[in-house]
């Protein structure tokens, strides 16, 4: 599908409430990619001694991140709820520093979405706060009608 | 106050209420700490910000991740007693059913305590205990080390 995936999610990621409040914004998007940034903020914070962002909020941002990926992987674009998901912390955030996060799916079957994203400051690819696999259900049409209901509300536009 | 110093006060105290209120994210979702005996029950109150999904409505999966890990951490600061403020080193999560937009309940398990590393078990309900909406389980470092000193990556030094 040719749709521009970048302004889909800066159209669709304000309208979960829970990523206002911790800040996500999307960076970039296409099919099965996906950028975002989370500020850092003293109310992400989980050792204030050290001001080091909570793993919560991290896990949030890459749930977010991969589940949005797995999305734009769907034809026709849906939602695909969390299977389950795994992250390995490799070293705490650095205070005051935007946190970014990268996901890509890498394998997608006719029901189960597999994805990876990693989480870094920029200009610090080569060491990763977290790293993150998440697999994704696809939902079938009966239990989707909701979100049906919540997606229309975007319109996808297709870029020719 | 800074979380190490509440971490102190809370252990001296037993109340680990202490502790929530120096971890400004666990404040922010907005985890309580129910002591029932010598068990911690831990609580999630209904919230409209910790929504991930308008359609159903839900919670957002990783509300219900970082709640878990919270509990994780105070189940093994509660448990092991130990004096330094545990650090998460992995964290992997099943999601059983939808959370739903109501009050989200979770208890953790010390699994094994090693020298350096916790392993924990954690669940996570709404209704009934038994019908989960997550099942979890973490690792934790709880070796006393100077987080200035482990700023410097390995792979850095070497480099």
């Amino acid at each position: 599908m040719n749709i521009d995936y970048t302004k889909l999610m800066k159209a669709v990621i304000p309208t979960i409430r829970h990523c206002e409040v911790l800040g996500i914004k999307t960076e970039e998007a296409r099919e099965g990619y996906l950028k975002m940034q989370m500020p850092w903020h003293e109310k992400l914070v989980g050792d204030t001694d050290h001001g080091v962002i909570h793993g919560g909020a991290l896990t949030t941002l890459l749930d977010t991140t991969c589940g949005f990926a797995s999305a734009s992987a769907l034809d026709p674009w849906g939602l695909a709820p969390t299977l389950d998901l795994r992250i390995d912390y490799m070293r705490p955030a650095t205070q005051g520093k935007a946190i970014y996060a990268v996901a890509e799916v890498y394998r997608k079957t006719p029901n189960v979405i597999f994805t990876r994203g990693t989480a870094f400051h920029e200009g610090e690819e080569d060491l990763p706060i977290a790293h993150c696999t998440a697999t994704f259900m696809q939902l079938d049409h009966a239990v989707s009608d909701g979100l049906k209901a919540w997606l229309k509300d975007f319109e996808v536009e297709k870029v020719s | 106050m800074t979380t190490l110093s509440a971490l102190v006060e809370a252990q001296e105290y037993g109340s680990p209420d202490r502790l929530i209120s120096a971890i400004p994210y666990a404040e922010l979702i907005g985890v309580e700490c129910i002591k029932l005996g010598h068990e911690l029950i831990f609580k999630l109150p209904k919230n409209a910000d910790n929504i991930g999904n308008p359609s159903l409505p839900a919670l957002h999966g990783g509300v219900i991740g970082g709640f878990m890990e919270v509990a994780a951490m105070l189940e093994v600061l509660y448990e092991t007693k130990v004096t330094v403020l545990p650090k998460v080193v992995d964290f992997s999560i099943d999601y059983i059913r939808a959370g739903r937009d109501q009050d989200t309940f979770a208890r953790a398990e010390v699994v094994r305590r090693g020298r350096n590393v916790v392993n924990v078990s954690i669940s996570a309900w709404q209704g009934a205990e038994d019908t989960p909406i997550a099942n979890a389980r973490a690792h934790f470092l709880i070796k006393p080390t100077p987080l200035g000193t482990e700023r410097e990556p390995l792979s850095r030094s070497v480099l």
